[in-house]
């Protein structure tokens, strides 16, 4: 494991991977629709930063937006930097990083291998993109040793395959290996496991895990399962309508949330040891785009909701690696939030 | 698709829509197109200054203030004549694609239903129809019971109704089984009974959908038929038979000008409203 | 897979056998008598020439023996004798064949090629004016009559313009290339004649536009379609995570998927192509089968008529059974057996 440290203390050099106030506008009516509304965000090397919220809160459209592939359409500002340069802005230099230093696999991998192509012509074009030099049988030799790495079964066999022959969990596997193909230094993972059976959740977790110890790559996991981010994460970011609410190093927000969000959200959370508490749904939904609250977004639904909530926004403010938006979060105190008891939703 | 896909935003300001979702320009142009050749071919012999069958002018005149489309070899006035074609080719192709609809949603129906024996041999004879290119179809009939527009129509129907069989078929096979059909048998309606009152009012709209494109290619195929010289004979002033005329006078090239486009506007009319209407019945389909 | 070839290609005769009777029972529906084609006017008159023409081309003999007698020559190959040219109508055919097929070749490259880049255009540049344009040309392809474009065509490009030569497929004054697959095209390119190449690919310019406007057109929407469909799926936002170029995304990935329900269509376009050979054929007095066909209907010919009909039934059945073969083989996730 590597030393995660105090990322607001003068570093020695700057985290590998980092977002600063990234803003992501759709196209729409006065002047478009904001989905993502100043995130920063940052991994190092080795380490697993994992990306929270609900659907709609963003969470996708950031990494999405970081890596570029949000389409003409939709304007993005802010800074991405690679090992301390900025590439947002350079979309040619930017497709050129994709697939060779920053990877992203993605959450149905049925949906997102080329139905028509071999896996194994996948990956090796995977490999062949970044580098013309290869031929077709090294990088299919290359293909077939990476689906070994991931311990897909005769591998051989399989990279002469089409998706629709594999199992759910090896498409995963393959789409991992595509990913590793260049040796990537960024693995971005959208919710790598929703679409699989829980025992296959489980090996899928173990391998990216595997590949973050022996490679040192810095892993960004989005998902909407707590359950993981406890699991493999060393840090996570909470994003609630387009913006990050609280950012801790994991131990912290599940045992010291400092925002409501996060809090409520664990109260939602089954447990399996301890006192079998009732669970807390968190009324209401998120808002959509173009129906977010003044003030705090979460204030409608936020059990200890004050006046000033609904007017002032709260300003992401760290002490130490914990930060949270939140007027009534008192980070240096570190006391935790006046939540309600069990039921006590507002 | 990942959460990268745009949360459905309700705008708070909806902009007022007088216009239904299907209506759309093209759709409003074909109406418009259709509706000008049916005005036309009702009225035009009460406002034309010239007789579509009588010499007008001197023969091959380019166009010009008194003939603005010109006049022919035998110096009938173009646009005249062309306008008066509205009245043959209009006429056919409703009688043409009603009978084929009529003749092809029976037999489709009493396929689906029916199942068994019937289908089998319904549905062959569809094949068998179907396997001929169209209008070798046509020409082997037309040519078998002789030229005229009257035969050609016979033609035209013969290659028209298997597609209709097979849409009501579909339809039928699909409605069949569904609830409101299984209660009306189960209260012991009869068979016909079952595929007249609940099956067939909702297996209509794949129909309608066809038969009104369907209307501006039998346009099309009239004028192919007439241009070989398999259906309208002279001196009729139908679309097919002038633009052969106009094959023959080829610098001449008025005469073929104004039943082209007369043509062609008729396609796209019917093209534009059947694709409204298709809209019309199911919104998620199309391009 | 293999099951639905079998069953299709088993269908295959059972239609034709269909197709042949059809064909058949509508040739002896006549109202006009054949035998004043064969003989002439002047001839009816003589009953010794009747009778012998009866005899000659078996018109005394019931219906049913003549169906019998003519599916049994079917079989050998032999579709009767023409009664307006007098030779074999599958002598007649074949001669007329690769002038039929030349053109046909032409126009679906012209369709093909052009209808591809048109959509995948159309789709790259959605709502722009690529777009609209590419869907316009698509439109007026397949609403425009066949016989009418051919004569503006020729009007506008050969008398007005003079880039084209006029109708004809090689000038009246050149003699044909020797014969090796009938095409004048390769074969003046064969035989090293460079001029008559020229003429003979000039004058299948405008016929093969004409006629490949109509596939052009079809290909061209049902690309766009298709195109616009696949590049909303995920692998194709996969595949610019891979840091593939757009060019590479369009292409290798989204045309790949796309084709396959294109397929479907190039063999359904068959059957325009038949119908638009029989017109266009007509308007750049082309000599192939359509002008035969044309000829033979007006003729009252019906060994003619019969033989064309049931090739191009043939012919459209094995296309169909082709394409689909192909489309099972295009797309991986069809299953075999």
């Amino acid at each position: 494991m590597s030393a995660v440290g105090t990322a607001s203390a003068a570093a020695a050099r700057p985290p590998l991977f980092e977002v600063r106030d990234l803003r992501v506008v759709f196209p729409g009516p006065a002047g478009g629709l904001e989905a993502v509304s100043g995130v920063d965000l940052s991994v190092d090397r080795g380490e697993v930063l994992a990306v929270v919220g609900e659907s709609g809160s963003g969470k996708s459209v950031t990494m999405l937006a970081a890596m570029g592939l949000t389409g003409p359409a939709v304007k993005v500002t802010g800074s991405v930097k690679l090992d301390g340069e900025d590439y947002l802005g350079r979309p040619e230099a930017l497709r050129r990083l994709r697939g060779k230093r920053m990877a992203m696999i993605f959450q149905d991998p049925m949906t997102a291998l080329n139905p028509v192509m071999t896996v194994g012509a996948q990956i090796t074009e995977m490999i062949r993109i970044h580098d013309r030099s290869v031929s077709q049988r090294q990088a299919m030799k290359k293909a077939v040793d990476l689906l070994a790495l991931v311990a897909v079964p005769f591998p051989e066999r399989r990279a002469a395959q089409y998706p629709h022959e594999f199992s759910g969990g090896m498409r995963q596997r393959a789409m991992i290996a595509m990913a590793m193909a260049n040796d990537p230094e960024v693995l971005i993972a959208d919710e790598p496991t929703t679409a699989l059976d829980v025992t296959i959740q489980a090996q899928i977790i173990e391998l990216l895990d595997g590949l973050r110890r022996e490679r040192g790559l810095a892993l960004v996991l989005i998902t909407h399962d707590l359950g993981i981010v406890a699991g493999l994460a060393d840090r996570v970011a909470i994003l609630y309508a387009g913006r990050v609410v609280e950012r801790a190093p994991v131990r912290e927000a599940y045992y010291r949330p400092a925002h409501p969000y996060t809090a409520s959200l664990l109260k939602a959370l089954p447990s399996l040891e301890g006192d079998r508490g009732r669970l807390v749904p968190i009324d209401g939904s998120p808002p959509g785009l173009a129906a977010r609250p003044p003030g705090c977004s979460f204030h409608p639904r936020c059990p200890i909701a004050v006046p000033r909530c609904s007017v002032e926004r709260p300003a992401l403010i760290a002490v130490g690696d914990h930060a949270a938006a939140c007027h009534l979060a008192d980070l240096s105190a570190r006391t935790p939030l006046p939540m309600p008891a069990a039921g006590g939703a507002r | 698709m990942t959460d990268a896909t745009l949360p459905a935003a309700t705008p708070a300001v909806r902009r007022r829509r007088t216009r239904p979702q299907w209506l759309t320009l093209p759709v409003i142009i074909g109406i418009a197109i259709i509706a000008f050749w049916v005005i036309v071919a009702v009225t035009v012999p009460l406002w034309t200054p010239y007789d579509p069958l009588m010499i007008a002018g001197r023969r091959l005149q380019p166009p010009s203030a008194a003939h603005w489309l010109g006049t022919d070899a035998l110096g009938r006035d173009v646009l005249v004549r062309t306008l008066y074609g509205a009245r043959y080719s209009l006429p056919i192709a409703v009688i043409v694609v009603a009978v084929a609809v009529a003749i092809g949603s029976a037999l489709g129906a009493i396929a689906g239903y029916l199942g068994g024996l019937a289908d089998s041999v319904i549905m062959r004879l569809v094949d068998v129809t179907l396997a001929f290119p169209p209008i070798l179809l046509a020409m082997a009939v037309t040519a078998a019971l002789g030229p005229g527009l009257d035969n050609a129509a016979i033609a035209m129907v013969a290659v028209s109704w298997p597609v209709y069989a097979r849409l009501m078929r579909a339809q039928v096979l699909s409605l069949r089984g569904r609830e409101h059909v299984e209660a009306a048998i189960a209260a012991g309606a009869s068979r016909p009974r079952v595929l007249i009152r609940h099956i067939l009012p909702l297996a209509w709209s794949p129909t309608l959908v066809n038969a009104t494109m369907d209307l501006g290619q039998i346009v099309l195929l009239a004028a192919s038929l007439s241009f070989i010289g398999l259906g309208a004979l002279p001196p009729t002033p139908e679309w097919g038979q002038m633009i052969s005329e106009g094959a023959v006078h080829f610098y001449s090239w008025w005469i073929a000008f104004g039943p082209g486009m007369a043509i062609l506007s008729m396609v796209l009319g019917f093209s534009f409203v059947g694709d409204g209407l298709r809209d019309l019945f199911d919104p998620r389909s199309g391009t | 897979m293999l099951r639905t070839i079998v069953r299709r290609l088993i269908a295959v005769p059972l239609l034709l056998l269909g197709v042949v009777t059809i064909a058949f029972l509508l040739s002896n529906m006549t109202k006009g008598d054949p035998l004043v084609a064969i003989v002439g006017e002047r001839q009816m008159t003589n009953p010794e020439v009747v009778a012998a023409a009866k005899a000659r081309w078996g018109l005394d003999r019931p219906l049913p023996e003549r169906y019998l007698v003519y599916v049994g020559n079917l079989l050998t190959g032999d579709l009767g004798t023409s009664f307006r040219t007098k030779r074999p109508v599958a002598q007649d055919l074949m001669v007329r064949l690769p002038a039929t097929l030349e053109l046909v070749i032409a126009a679906m490259i012209v369709g093909i090629v052009g209808g591809i880049s048109l959509g995948v255009a159309a789709a790259h540049f959605r709502d722009k004016g690529m777009d609209h344009a590419a869907r316009v040309l698509a439109l007026l392809g397949s609403s425009v009559p066949v016989f009418w474009s051919g004569l503006l065509m020729l009007y506008v490009f050969s008398v007005l313009l003079g880039w084209l030569p006029g109708p004809g497929r090689l000038d009246p004054r050149m003699a044909a290339p020797p014969a090796v697959t009938g095409f004048y095209t390769v074969d003046a390119l064969l035989a090293g004649d460079l001029p008559a190449f020229v003429d003979a690919a000039r004058r299948l310019v405008l016929p093969a536009i004409v006629l490949g406007w109509a596939v052009l057109g079809i290909i061209t929407r049902l690309v766009r379609a298709s195109m616009l469909d696949v590049l909303g799926q995920d692998y194709i936002l996969a595949a610019r995570s891979k840091g593939a170029t757009e060019r590479r995304v369009l292409f290798n990935h989204a045309l790949r998927n796309a084709m396959i329900p294109t397929l479907t269509i190039i063999g359904f376009s068959f059957a325009y192509l038949i119908t638009g050979a029989v017109l266009t054929e007509a308007v750049f007095s082309w000599p192939g089968i359509g002008t035969y066909a044309v000829d033979a209907a007006r003729a009252l010919d019906y060994p003619a008529i019969i033989g064309v009909t049931i090739v191009g039934g043939a012919a459209f059945l094995l296309t169909n059974l082709v394409t689909d073969v192909a489309y099972a083989l295009a797309d991986p996730r069809v299953k075999l057996g």
